[in-house]
This record gives C-alpha cells, sequence and structure tokens, in this order.
C-alpha cells in the first residue's frame, strides 16, 4: 500500500515565452507521504503546481495525478485532490457550516452524509461555537485550519498545499502541521510548498527548486547528512546560494 | 445537476448577505418608476416671451392673452421697446421674442392680413425650435378665429373662407405624453443595469479575492459555475421588472395594452442575453476596475444608441447600423409595442427573433471565452 506511486512527473516543463519557470523536472510521490515541495520565491514551485492540479498546461513532458494525464483528464483528476492556497479562499460573506456544505456538495456528496461530516469535523476542530460564524470574522489561523480541513472533507487521494501557513503564529502552525499528520494517517498524500524551514523538518521526503530545477530530493535526514548541514535551513541556504535568477 | 443546487444556493445567499443588493432590488424599481418618468421629458415647457407691442390694440391685447393662456408660455414682460425686449433675451429672462407691428389691427380688419416677427433664442435648440412652432400654432388659430369673427360681421359671402384646420392625429399615445413613452425603455434600462453589469463584477470579485482558483480546481464545469452565477439574476431581474409593472400600474394608470405574458417572454430572451453580455466583460477582466470601466462603456453606447432618447429614424447611416446592431434597440421596441400598441407574437415576432439571436451569441461567447484555467 505504502509503495504506490500517486504523482509521477517526467521531465515537466513549463515556459512562459523565453522565460523557463519550471525546467525539465521529474520526481515520484508514494501514497500517504507527507512530500515538501521547497524552493525560494519564483523558483517555480507554483508553476509546477499549478500544473498538476490543472489550472495550467504543460510545456512539455508528462506527469500524472492519482493515475490520470494532467494533458488529457485534469477533470478526472480534480474529483481526486484537495486543494488549499497560499491565498486564502474560503467564501468570507458565508457560515462555517455553509462554506463546508458548499464545498462538500461540489464533490458530490450527499446532503445527510454532508450533515453528519460537518457536525464530526466541528466537534473534532473544537468549532462547534463557530458553526454559525461568518468565515470572514474568524481569526486567520482558524481560518487556515478550516480551509484545510475543507480541502480534505471529501477524501481525496491527495491534498496539495501552497504555503499552507503563511502568516500564522507558531502555535497554530504546529497545530496545522498535527493536522496534516492526520490527514496522512488517513492515507492523504499531502503535497506542500511551505517556506518554513522548520516545516520542512516535519516531512517525509522534501524536493528543493533551484531556478525552475530540483536540485535536491530526499528525506530531511539524509538531505543533511549529504550538505553537511545542522538543520534544513543550511541545506536551503546551500542549495539557494547557487541560484542565477533574482 | 445536484452540484448546481449547492453553487445556486451559494449564490443565493451570498446575494441575500449583501447589504445593498436586496434593498436594490425593491428599492430601484420603485425609485425609477416614480421619478424618471417626470424628470425624462422632452416637452417643452415654461417657455417665457418677451411681447413687443408697437400696435396697443385689442386685437393685440387678445393675442396677448391668448399667448399668456396657453399652458406653454408665460408673458415676461410686454414692452414697446424691441432692444429692451433683447436685454431680456440677453438675461435669459426671456426665450422668444413676439414682435407685433404698429398697424396690427387696422391691417387685420382691412387687409386681412397682419404681419408679426418671431425671434426665438436658439442656444438651447430645442426650446428656440419647439417654441417657435409652438407660438406658430397659436398665430394660425387667432388668424382663424379673427377670419372666422371679421366673416361672421360683413356677411358677404366672399368673406366667407373656411378655415383651414390641421388636426394631427397621434395614435397609441394620444396625448403624447413622453411619461408612456418612456416607461417602457426605462424599464429596458434598468433591466440592462442590473443583469448585465451585477453578474459581471460578481464574478470578477471572485477572481480578485482567489475563490475562483479554489472553485476552478474542483470538478464544477464551467457551465454549473456560469448558469449557478446567472440565475439569481435572471430572477433578480424578474423581480425588479415585476415590480415595475406594478408601480407603473397603479401611479399612472399604465398597463401593458398587449397584457403581461408577451412582456415576460421577451424579458427572459433579453435577460439570459444581457446577462451574457456581462459574462464576456467579466472573462476579459482581471480586476474589478476593468470590469466597471468596461461595463460603462458598453453600456453607455447601446443605452444612447438604442432609441431610448433620440429615435433610431433620425441617427446618421452608421450609427442606425449600431443601433440596429444592439440588443435594447429590439426589446425596447417590443416592450413600447406591447405597453402602447397592445401588439400580441405576431408583432413582436421579428424582434423577439433578434433578441433571440444576440442571447444565443453573446451566451456562446461567453462559454468559449471563460477559461477555466
Amino acid at each position: 500500500m505504502k509503495n504506490n506511486i500517486i504523482v509521477e512527473v517526467s521531465e515537466l516543463t513549463k515556459k512562459f515565452g523565453n522565460f523557463t519557470a519550471v525546467d525539465n523536472i521529474t520526481f515520484k510521490v508514494t501514497e500517504g507521504e507527507i512530500f515538501g515541495f521547497l524552493g525560494a520565491n519564483g523558483a517555480g514551485k507554483t508553476t509546477a503546481m499549478q500544473m498538476l492540479i490543472g489550472l495550467s498546461k504543460q510545456t512539455s513532458g508528462e506527469a500524472f495525478v492519482a493515475g490520470y494525464n494532467i494533458r488529457t483528464e485534469s477533470e478526472e483528476i480534480k474529483k481526486n485532490i484537495g486543494y488549499m492556497s497560499q491565498k486564502f479562499s474560503l467564501y468570507e460573506d458565508l457560515k462555517v457550516w455553509e462554506n463546508i456544505r458548499l464545498f462538500a456538495g461540489i464533490y458530490g456528496m450527499k446532503d445527510k452524509d454532508i450533515a453528519e461530516k460537518t457536525d464530526d469535523l466541528l466537534k473534532r476542530l473544537d468549532f462547534e461555537d463557530e458553526r454559525n460564524t461568518l468565515v470572514k470574522s474568524l481569526p486567520l489561523g482558524w481560518k487556515q485550519k478550516l480551509a484545510f480541513s475543507v480541502a480534505i472533507f471529501h477524501n481525496p487521494k491527495i491534498v496539495f498545499l501552497d504555503e499552507p501557513t503563511g502568516g500564522v503564529d507558531p502555535a497554530t502552525r504546529r497545530q496545522f502541521w498535527e493536522m496534516i499528520y492526520k490527514a496522512a494517517e488517513d492515507n492523504i498524500t499531502v503535497f506542500a510548498t511551505t517556506h518554513y524551514m522548520d516545516e520542512a523538518e516535519y516531512c517525509d521526503r522534501v524536493s528543493i527548486m533551484v531556478d525552475g530545477r530540483i536540485d535536491a530530493l530526499d528525506t530531511p535526514s539524509n538531505l543533511k547528512a549529504h550538505f553537511e548541514a545542522k538543520d534544513m535551513d543550511e541545506v536551503f541556504r546551500k542549495l539557494a546560494r547557487k541560484a542565477t535568477r533574482d | 445537476m445536484g452540484t448546481l443546487k449547492f453553487l445556486i444556493e451559494k449564490e443565493f445567499k451570498q446575494t441575500l448577505r449583501n447589504s445593498i443588493i436586496p434593498k436594490l432590488i425593491v428599492g430601484y424599481p420603485i425609485m425609477v418608476m416614480l421619478i424618471f418618468p417626470w424628470a425624462i421629458n422632452f416637452e417643452v415647457k415654461n417657455i417665457k416671451v418677451s411681447v413687443v407691442d408697437h400696435n396697443n390694440s385689442v386685437y393685440s391685447q387678445r393675442l396677448i392673452q391668448k399667448v399668456d393662456a396657453s399652458k406653454y408660455f408665460i408673458i415676461n414682460n410686454i414692452t414697446s421697446s424691441y432692444d429692451e425686449a433683447m436685454v431680456d433675451i440677453e438675461k435669459t429672462n426671456a426665450d422668444i421674442i413676439l414682435e407685433i407691428q404698429p398697424f396690427f389691427d387696422k391691417n387685420i380688419v382691412k387687409n386681412k392680413t397682419a404681419d408679426v416677427m418671431l425671434s426665438a433664442n436658439s442656444v438651447d435648440g430645442t426650446r428656440g425650435l419647439l417654441g417657435n412652432a409652438y407660438l406658430s400654432q397659436i398665430l394660425n388659430d387667432y388668424s382663424s378665429e379673427l377670419r372666422s369673427e371679421l366673416a361672421h360681421t360683413d356677411m358677404s359671402p366672399k368673406h366667407k373662407m373656411s378655415a383651414i384646420n390641421i388636426i394631427p392625429q397621434y395614435k397609441f399615445n394620444e396625448n403624447l405624453d413622453y411619461k408612456v413613452f418612456m416607461i417602457p425603455a426605462l424599464m429596458v434600462m434598468m433591466v440592462t443595469l442590473i443583469c448585465g453589469i451585477l453578474p459581471a463584477l460578481n464574478i470578477v470579485s471572485e477572481k480578485e479575492n482567489g475563490t475562483i482558483q479554489q472553485i476552478n480546481v474542483t470538478p464544477i464545469s464551467k457551465y454549473q459555475f456560469i448558469l449557478a452565477k446567472l440565475i439569481p439574476y435572471w430572477i433578480i431581474g424578474f423581480i425588479i421588472l415585476s415590480i415595475a409593472f406594478v408601480v407603473v400600474g397603479l401611479l399612472y394608470g399604465i398597463w401593458p395594452a398587449g397584457g403581461f405574458f408577451p412582456l415576460y417572454i421577451s424579458s427572459l430572451v433579453f435577460i439570459v442575453g444581457i446577462s451574457g453580455l456581462g459574462l464576456i466583460i467579466s472573462n476579459y477582466s482581471e480586476t474589478l476596475q476593468q470590469a466597471m470601466f468596461l461595463a460603462f462603456f458598453f453600456i453607455l453606447i447601446i443605452i444612447l444608441l438604442s432609441g431610448l432618447f433620440t429615435p433610431i429614424a433620425s441617427m446618421p447611416k452608421w450609427a442606425q447600423i449600431v443601433a440596429y446592431s444592439n440588443p435594447l434597440s429590439y426589446f425596447m421596441e417590443i416592450m413600447r409595442m406591447v405597453y402602447l400598441k397592445g401588439s400580441s407574437y405576431r408583432g413582436i415576432a421579428n424582434p423577439l427573433l433578434f433578441l433571440t439571436a444576440f442571447a444565443v451569441g453573446f451566451n456562446t461567447w461567453a462559454v468559449l471565452s471563460y477559461r477555466k484555467r
């Protein structure tokens, strides 16, 4: 079970005119893994992720997500993934339960299942008092936790997180990563970009993008050993130094 | 289909929770129908006249009284000097000078003809022109009145001329009431603004908030997304129109002569079409600012070139071509025909066909240009 490949990327490239945003990247992600997708700003992380979730088309190369080709079967992929972006993207003028109901409904869940699962979720998050609160009046950390819960509410095979913890305090970040571990235990693969190097340590495996290429890909401990670094921060800085892009 | 239910539910919750839109839905049609029919009015009234009376006789007095009695004119000044009247014009105290020549009474009695001179201030062209026309009408009346009087006094058969009266007859709007003419057009304008601009702004604000990206990674098809956006505005359009129908009926006693059914049918077609135009605008705009500007650009053109204020037939050729490729022209035509003439389906079949073509065209374009990236 653990060795099923859920994301398979080979020689994926994205060009915008003369600019190569993503340069011939190849990697695999196995099911149930927490995969950290690291890189400096402008290294091409978000572009790569957008190709995987069907928001943009590749220039060349192939990739499969949950067994579907990203070039031809992006609509199938969308049924099997969850996504949460750095820009907070629940509806601010809907209540907590209404947001959950909307996104669950979009993925084809039935009214009765939605109602039951919403109760469970709110209980688990200790959110029951906020059921009827408009999302815009929640604090940011709570919004992010809710957004993550909504992204995995329909039990996707893999969830893509684009800098999910940006701007969130350390305590909430910890809670957030606990939720990520919980999702991974439920066999949801987590594919996350982040800026926080301490978070990279929480990942099973980490890839580091520099100038559109993947320059390193391994477990955090192997990377630290290889680069003779005391923490991921040092690994990252050693690699990022090679960058020629601004 | 199941997904659509959730999306429409969301749109309604958001719309009703909005602090302005629900009030707008009720208040807008009432306000427009209450105020605009009185304000948007091309009748020229209260034209100020300075009379230069060189004659000062019974006949000239009678003429002045006749002018004064007309609802169109206000006698501003009666003087014996043309220069003084010109000062009135310069100070904009007068729009027209009516100059009565010295031997007005004698000429009328002796020669059966007399001269008066009209000078109109044409800075405000409509006022000058229409004032002139109205005043000439009064003079004509007066002269035929005098003729018949004089004919009666000296009874000789040669003076018995029959006064030729031109009685214009205006069909379907007998009193040439501008309100009746403007109301159907105002309804069209209202629906255009509500159903054309609001959905466009709604979609673009989802782009700005980033929520559309979240929607784009879900399995929702673009048809479902677009339909869910439009259906609430279609319903809002119908509510607004219905409120307007009732307000106009109760307030002005004007009910559609051709019945409600053809109105609703053509409104449906028009609303679907104009919201398609709104979608096209939203697809080409990334920010609310762009969408607003694009929307106003198009709305201004289609409203001004629709025959709302000025008849299409009196536009220059190129503008007529624009007007005939404008869905508003056809909807306005239908609304006026049904409201005033009582046209039924046979009468509106042609413009309705054009409207349908627009609706299909706009929406096809909208769906093609919406990219679910």
